[in-house]
């Protein structure tokens, strides 16, 4: 009952001038807000949701890709600058809306179950983190014991060769897994990529001896990035800089960059996507998920276009891991663990297996709730803790808190909830995958006689 | 020459001989069938000739070359194209998508075009989806294009996989049971259809069937198997007459009358 009328509501507003009306009013709102209490995480992610409205409203397109284009390319920057940590929850939900993507393709789209994708984003990131560091002269050094001097091995602007390298690297790693694992079906396929992910990420661990490759669990860093121009930095001072408040440094404007990159690498992954979903690739994928021995039986080779799925996944966390080495000039295996491959199926399990905004709506769902409103709360709680307020009824202090009651570490039961959950209440998804109509002029034509 | 022949084509599921030492001829252009008692091993057969199952001995050859060893995809590729007893359509496809898919083998769609969309790719999309509306109308589905398949009502579900099979062009149609569920309009409908498309198009047609009806009416030759194996083959006259047949059918000892119903 109560969910017809808000839909009733919302197809009430969702016509005419009034689109337009609440998604300028959302974006304002959010902008004021953010300006206003800048420390807050509610105003961001007021801010944030303007997205959703963006593409939840009917509006004319033109209109939808010019305010999003305003709103990222201009506002979020500006808004990032001013709070830098708003900068690094945005490029993290590019991050991941990224992985979201890639792993769709796999699983959503080819109907494999891939639980050791971050394996193909740690291979981008060690790709750039050994060539983009010192580690080449570090190869005969244990960790830790290496010279200070050490010359890098190539120039920070390497960075855009390695952009494209990834992309080959990666998608060969995943020919290379799927060959021998591709002939497996379901549960199988599942168990052996997980084993596949840990064994990248222990190759990592130890790959420290007897060459010093990844430099074991310290890490490799520094690892270089882009030269940025001094201009660049003058020239969005210049111009930004009063709506900013303080001078924005070169770290600041790096932010800034990889935003941009992160930002650049999605729309590409989103074309390349759409292109190929909508050609026979895409539907063998699809036809494969669907029913493999009515497939094969229509000529479609199996092994093959599980390859291709597997190589185009792959191949999008490639890339994406070199932008994460450049980012944060530093690489640990600590990053690509289980969790992380885990947290990346259940963000496209969240949005809609199959569906590309739904990929993107879970990624930003679940980095928003762990990076903003578990974090948050957790800070809540330890200032509940620090006050001497009481509970009333109960008597209970919340002094008296456990402080392993620490809503950030929850992490795994965040992901776990999200896939029940979803499992029950909407198995399609946040914005189920939908079959794109086609016009079929001469069966429509005929249909109407 | 023959279209496509076996020798000694043999299937073993553990201690069962499913389909043992079969030999078989199909002349191009005609319409056979393969009838015989439930498990029989005719959908066994259809498996081994379509390479989902691989023969434990014998050989298939198909238009000049032998099968053995190749991959259903590339067996499909070659012309032989399917439907199954129990329907198997992609479901969360659409109509015109599922019938795009039988299409696959002929689509060329290089990677380059494929992101480009490049004249080349634009076009031969465009011209599959005409042939997929043509073929659908000419199994007899009108208007439904983006209906999902799994939302038809049975028979069109029936229909709609013979369509997606003849989007491959293939040489040789294999139809498993394809009047299965009908009532008897609809089978009338489907018998002339099979007619046609060997008659308009010049596909071969192999059918497993139960329907006497069907296989009486259609077929130029039949074909008769029991526990694996080809027990009797010839016109639909000379079967019908063939006390092995009737063995097979009626158990031994049946009387001359009581077969009669049941084959005619
Ligand atoms: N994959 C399999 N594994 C083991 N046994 C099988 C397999 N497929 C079929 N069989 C057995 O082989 C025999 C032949 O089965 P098949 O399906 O070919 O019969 P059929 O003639 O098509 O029968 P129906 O008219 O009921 O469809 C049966 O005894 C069946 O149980
Ligand atoms: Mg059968």
């Amino acid at each position: 009952m109560i969910s017809m009328t808000i839909r009733q509501l919302f197809e009430q507003i969702n016509r005419g001038y009034w689109p337009y009306a609440i998604i300028l009013a959302h974006i304002v709102l959010g902008t004021a807000m953010v300006y206003s209490t800048p420390r807050s995480s509610i105003a961001f992610l007021v801010l944030i949701t303007s997205f959703f409205s963006l593409y939840y409203f009917k509006a004319d397109i033109r209109f939808k890709i010019i305010v999003g284009a305003i709103l990222a390319l201009i506002v979020i920057p500006i808004v990032g600058v001013r709070n830098i940590f708003y900068l690094e929850v945005i490029f993290q939900v590019c991050v991941f809306a990224a992985l979201a993507l890639g792993l769709n393709i796999v699983v959503g789209f080819a109907g494999l179950l891939d639980l050791g994708y971050v394996a193909f984003y740690a291979v981008g990131a060690y790709l750039w983190a050994f060539f983009g560091s010192q580690q080449f002269y570090v190869l005969h050094f244990a960790p830790g014991t290496q010279p200070s001097n050490l010359p890098f091995l190539l120039p920070g602007d390497a960075f855009y060769l390695f952009l494209f390298l990834a992309i080959i690297v990666a998608a060969f790693t995943g020919i290379l897994l799927g060959l021998p694992v591709l002939r497996l079906r379901g549960d199988y396929l599942a168990i052996v990529t997980l084993g596949f992910g840990e064994v990248i990420r222990v190759l990592a661990n130890n790959l420290d001896k007897p060459l010093n490759f990844t430099n074991g669990p310290q890490g490799i860093t520094p690892i270089q990035r882009p030269t940025m121009p001094e201009t660049v930095v003058e020239w969005f001072n210049n111009v930004f800089g009063g709506m900013i408040g303080h001078k924005a440094s070169t770290a600041d404007l790096y932010n800034v960059m990889f935003y941009f990159f992160a930002l650049m690498v999605i729309i590409v992954i989103i074309f390349v996507t759409r292109r190929v979903d909508d050609s026979k690739i895409g539907r063998a994928w699809t036809a494969v998920r669907e029913d493999e021995t009515a497939a094969i039986a229509m000529g479609i080779p199996l092994v093959r276009m599980k390859l291709a799925a597997f190589a185009l996944g792959a191949s999008f966390a490639g890339v994406m891991g070199v932008l994460l080495a450049a980012s944060r000039t530093f690489i640990s295996p600590e990053s690509f663990s289980f969790m992380q491959s885990i947290g990346v199926l259940s963000m496209v399990i969240l949005g809609g297996s199959g569906s590309i905004p739904g990929a993107i709506l879970g990624a930003a769902t679940v980095t928003l709730l762990n990076l903003q409103i578990l974090q948050g709360f957790s800070l809540y709680l330890s200032e509940l803790r620090q006050s001497d307020a009481v509970i009333p009824l109960i008597n209970f202090a919340w002094r008296d808190l456990s402080t392993q009651l620490d809503p950030a570490k929850y992490q795994r039961l965040l992901f776990g909830l999200i896939l029940i959950l979803m499992m029950i209440f909407r198995p399609g998804g946040l914005i189920p995958a939908k079959r794109r109509k086609r016009r079929l002029a001469s069966d429509q034509a005929t249909a109407e006689q | 020459m023959a279209l496509l022949e076996t020798i000694d084509i043999t299937k073993v599921f553990g201690g069962l001989t499913a389909v043992n030492k079969v030999n078989f001829k199909l002349e191009p252009g005609q319409i056979v069938s393969i009838i015989g008692p439930n498990g029989a091993g005719k959908t066994t057969f259809f498996n081994t000739l379509t390479g989902i199952y691989s023969p434990d001995g014998g050989e298939i050859n198909f238009n000049g070359r032998s099968l053995l060893k190749l991959r259903p995809d590339q067996i499909a590729a070659r012309g032989i194209s399917r439907t199954f007893q129990n329907i198997r359509l992609f479901g969360e496809m659409s109509v015109i998508e599922n019938i795009l898919v039988g299409m696959h083998v002929h689509l060329r769609q290089s990677p380059i075009a494929t992101l480009l969309h490049l004249k080349g790719f634009k076009n031969e999309e465009a011209e599959a989806e005409n042939k997929a509306v043509e073929l659908m109308h000419y199994v007899g589905l009108r208007g439904v294009g983006n209906e999902l398949a799994k939302n038809l009502p049975y028979g069109a579900q029936r229909r709609l996989e013979i369509a997606r099979a003849l989007a491959a062009d293939p040489l040789l149609l294999l139809l498993d049971e394809p009047a299965a569920g009908m009532n008897p309009q609809e089978t009338e409908d489907v018998t002339k259809l099979f007619r046609s498309i060997r008659d308009d198009r010049g596909t071969t047609i192999l059918l497993i069937e139960h329907d006497m009806r069907v296989v009486m009416n259609i077929s130029e030759h039949i074909i008769v198997m029991d526990y694996g194996e080809k027990i009797a083959e010839g016109t639909p006259a000379e079967i019908r007459s063939n006390p092995r047949v009737i063995e097979a059918y009626l158990g031994r000892g049946a009387v001359a009358g009581q077969h009669e119903e049941k084959l005619s």
